[in-house]
């Protein structure tokens, strides 16, 4: 246990740290002596040699996924990704309809993309997920109208961690001739990705969640069939005309190499968070009164959404300052409010202030899942004691049948 | 979010903690907020024939400003006849934990905790 260094980080789904072998690539194109040329200058070496590294990279990326590297369109992460792919489809295909379809447990860019297409003038349908949390292809089949040019649905959610059958999908909106549109942040280097298989039309891709830096990512374009969209950026043409601005060699290097090693590594480092997860769920488990938010099975090896029953959120990470992990308590938002995406799941606002969201990754070791069950266990004994609701729980008081004096 | 090092000291070593039977006469309860809220408070009063609020405990479900602002309030009140304890305002609390904004919520909810436990020994008494 010494060799333990504090706070320890389990918060791999919000972000992950570089790989050192990511950040060495990086560092490769920054100062004079190095490959710090402009990717778009044709006339001389230090542009040619920028260029290279550059459509290395691309390759990189497009073979995790299977596709062609000229689907690769780089922007600065998958918020730029997801308002291109939705903004830039509504705007292209305005006339040909303004029905869009998503569902209710989507990110936040996603969702605040759709409210501005709403303001627009576009009508969008939310799906409601089922109580594991995932989107059904026939839940998608039902939504779709005439009038339907895009459904957008995320292939991992980032709070539980439930995979979406991205290719059952995909087979109902290619069969409506309706484009597809997957967030795939959560998703690179956890699941398999194959887009010779996956009938998608954009892909939205973000290198921080998968061992490479913040401020890069990707837009998956299909060339076959070809999907066209109305960029959002306006400028020198880059990318195609369809995301102008300088490419960031550095980081454009980083994600290559992120995307590199989660390509060679997925089963390896699956394997270890899977086992680490489980060590983790079986350390907490037998604890009175705790939930597992969304289906265990159909979720990604790294993630476990878990709710203390009776235990407040805030109040349980403010026990765990030696921990990184995060809550869908309301306390812990900007909004005040309790996590959408588990009371879409159908979990009660109680539930949904007392999870937790703990995500292992690439670095994460077994002593730390093992002090993270020790210190989870204890606090949770620690504030029940100090909880009313708990005290009422063991008197045999049914909390839904009280009347509560609410603020 | 940074917590001053009051909510830090009432979260990490909460004062009168536990419960009162509620039958006793002498006990007033106040049970304030609403699980899908994210805090529930139950503050208890021993009051004397006197009205000297002699005892008071608490347990909260909610974050660390929610449990600070009410151990606070139960050290306070202890000693206070019912209407000083009454006249306790939660901008008070608010000033002694140095809650941020966002936290006012909490001493709020302690101030209407102690209103509905002395507002539940009175009705005991006037019963009797």
């Amino acid at each position: 246990m010494s060799d333990l260094k504090f706070p320890i980080y389990l918060d791999y789904s919000s972000t992950s740290p570089c790989d050192p072998r990511v950040a060495a690539k990086m560092a490769e194109c920054l100062t004079l002596e190095a490959n710090f040329g402009n990717p778009a200058s044709r006339s001389h070496f230090f542009g040619w040699k920028a260029e290279e590294a550059v459509e290395t990279a691309r390759r990189q990326v497009a073979s995790l996924l299977n596709c062609d590297p000229r689907e690769v369109v780089w922007t600065s992460g998958a918020t730029e990704s997801d308002n291109l792919a939705i903004k830039g489809v509504a705007h292209f295909h305005s006339k040909k309809g303004k029905h869009i379809i998503t569902s209710m447990i989507e990110h936040k860019a996603v969702l605040d993309s759709c409210r501005q297409l709403e303001r627009e003038g576009f009508e969008v349908t939310y799906l409601e997920p089922s109580d594991t949390g995932v989107i059904t292809a026939e839940a998608v089949q039902k939504a779709i109208r005439p009038d339907t040019i895009l459904v957008s649905l995320m292939h991992v959610n980032n709070e539980i961690g439930v995979i979406n059958d991205i290719e059952g999908i995909g087979k109902v909106t290619r069969e409506n001739k309706v484009l597809f549109h997957v967030d795939a942040a959560q998703s690179t280097g956890k699941v398999v990705i194959d887009l010779e298989k996956m009938q998608v039309d954009l892909m939205s891709l973000t290198a921080h969640k998968t061992y490479g830096p913040k401020g890069i990512g990707a837009l998956y374009v299909r060339r076959k069939p070809r999907v066209r969209i109305v960029p959002q950026i306006h400028g020198g043409g880059h990318e195609r005309g369809m995301r102008s601005g300088t490419l960031p060699t550095h980081q454009i290097v980083g994600m290559g190499e992120a995307f590199r090693l989660a390509h060679e590594e997925m089963e390896i480092d699956n394997a270890r968070m899977l086992s680490l997860r489980t060590r983790l769920l079986s350390g907490l488990e037998d604890m009175e009164e705790v939930y597992v938010n969304g289906d265990i099975d159909a979720r990604v090896a790294a993630n476990l959404n878990i709710s203390f029953n009776f235990v407040e959120g805030e109040s349980l990470m403010m026990a765990l300052r030696d921990l990184a992990v995060s809550s869908g308590s309301a306390c812990t938002s900007a909004s005040l409010e309790p996590s959408y995406v588990l009371r879409a799941i159908g979990r009660n606002d109680e539930l949904a202030h007392s999870s937790l969201r703990i995500t292992v990754g690439r670095f994460t070791t077994e002593e730390e899942i093992d002090y993270a069950i020790e210190k989870i266990r204890e606090a949770v004994g620690k504030l029940r004691e100090l909880s009313p609701l708990w005290d009422m729980y063991k008197d045999g008081v049914d909390l839904d049948q009280v009347q509560w004096a609410a603020h | 979010m940074a917590y001053s090092d009051k909510v830090l000291d009432h979260y990490e070593n909460p004062r009168n903690v536990g419960k009162f039977d509620d039958n006793d006469q002498s006990v007033g309860t106040g049970m304030v907020g609403a699980p899908a809220c994210g805090d529930v408070m139950r503050l208890q009063i021993k009051v004397s024939d006197a009205g000297i609020i002699e005892d008071a405990k608490f347990k909260t479900y909610g974050c660390g400003s929610a449990i600070a602002s009410s151990s606070l309030l139960t050290e306070w009140v202890k000693g206070r006849s019912l209407d000083e304890a009454k006249a306790i305002k939660n901008a008070d609390i608010a000033e002694e934990l140095a809650l941020p904004p966002v936290k006012i919520h909490c001493s709020v909810l302690a101030e209407d905790a102690i209103k509905a436990a002395i507002a539940d020994i009175k009705s005991k008494r006037e019963a009797h």
